[in-house]
């Protein structure tokens, strides 16, 4: 039996998928956001400690 | 798995698991209290969280509190099956396979402690660890079906959310945290031990000893008082620490008198009495017990958020 393009099984599990899809993307959105917050945070006492000195 | 064989087990009428079905399995509703106290935890802590780290971290220690729910579902699905109240789950409802269960509490406890480590500090992604580990093998696997004092063990698997969102914040444990913890432990017996007065559970049959059967429920009503003391001295307490204030303390005291007084009247009563009336000092203490926990957890909140503008605390 040929495997059609179009499988019920993509109706089937359409929401799974599309919840799944959108979790992820909000995971990537997420982490994306936490870098840029991590990053352009000012965090006192994290410089070297010769720096720190200045 | 072939084109035909796929055919087959949707002409055998097999149920498709949809992605709310592996939603119910986080038990969305203990989800809520787990994002509400460590949010909690969170802001009154004394140090300020980035709002994106403030939130992805709260959305870390849910999903960690859902895996835990999930993993907690996949070891007692035998006994889910036998009480009516958890008839309708996802495994026992045959929606979700065991092994589902079992991989999707995993993975996502894994993801959950990690992130939570990177996003916040190790700390947090520790307890949040322990948390989970305490719930599904302390109690969940090993306390909840030996002593009838599971419900005090669960109730501290509980109880680690605002310690852990205080932990977000300052990277350690205090004595607030501790009391923090303490009020949700305390508060725990008396809460379900009320309900378990007036709803005919049918724990007995599914081996799970409920206090409530094993020593009766005059014994039941007792433990409800003296937890009752317990709270009250712990929410008092609080309210003296760094995080109390007047505001909370007001709350608290009549919060307390009132929680007192009404496991008083169920301790003083006996079980004609309560069937007179159909439990109506338990079903009130019961509700009562919902308010409680959410007032002294807001009049935290509330103490916070008036420090900005020089007021709250003491």
């Amino acid at each position: 039996m040929a495997i059609r393009a179009e499988h019920e099984i993509h109706q089937r599990r359409l929401g799974r998928n599309v919840g799944l899809g959108l979790v992820l993307i909000g995971f990537v959105a997420l982490v994306y956001f936490l870098t840029i917050a991590k990053v352009t945070s000012p965090k006192p006492n994290t410089l070297p400690a010769s720096e720190q000195t200045q | 798995m072939s084109d035909a064989s796929i055919n087959n087990t949707t002409q055998t009428g097999q149920y498709e698991a949809g992605f709310g079905d592996y939603y119910a399995l986080l038990k969305p509703r203990v989800m809520s209290l787990v994002v509400f106290t460590a949010l909690v935890g969170l802001l009154v802590a004394p140090v300020s969280v980035h709002p994106v780290v403030a939130l992805a971290s709260i959305l870390f220690i849910a999903l960690g509190g859902g895996a835990s729910g999930a993993l907690n579902m996949w070891w007692d699905a035998d006994i889910d099956r036998k009480m009516k109240r958890t008839q309708s789950r996802p495994i026992p409802s045959g929606k979700v396979t065991e092994g589902e269960a079992l991989g999707l509490g995993v993975a996502l406890s894994g993801i959950a402690v990690v992130m939570l480590a990177l996003a916040a500090n190790m700390m947090a992604g520790a307890l949040l660890a322990f948390t989970i580990f305490f719930y599904v093998v302390i109690y969940t696997m090993w306390l909840k079906r030996w002593t009838p004092q599971n419900i005090v063990i669960g109730g501290a698997a509980g109880a680690f959310p605002p310690m852990i969102g205080w932990a977000v914040a300052t990277g350690g444990v205090s004595i607030e945290s501790i009391l923090m913890f303490a009020l949700t432990l305390a508060w725990t017996p008396p809460h379900f031990w009320a309900l378990a007065l007036f709803t005919k559970g049918d724990y007995a049959n599914a081996g799970v000893p409920m206090l409530t059967v094993t020593h009766g429920r005059k014994a039941t009503r007792a433990h409800i008082l003296g937890y009752t003391f317990a709270l009250a001295a712990v929410a008092l307490a609080l309210g003296l620490t760094s995080i109390g204030g007047p505001i909370y303390m007001v709350i608290a005291v009549v919060l307390n008198v009132m929680f007192i007084k009404g496991a008083y009247d169920v301790w003083h009563r006996t079980d004609d009495d309560s069937d007179a009336d159909q439990h109506k000092a338990e079903r009130g203490l019961f509700k009562l017990s919902l308010a409680y926990l959410f007032l002294h957890y807001g009049a935290l909140l509330v103490e916070a958020s008036l420090k900005p503008f020089g007021m709250g605390g003491w």
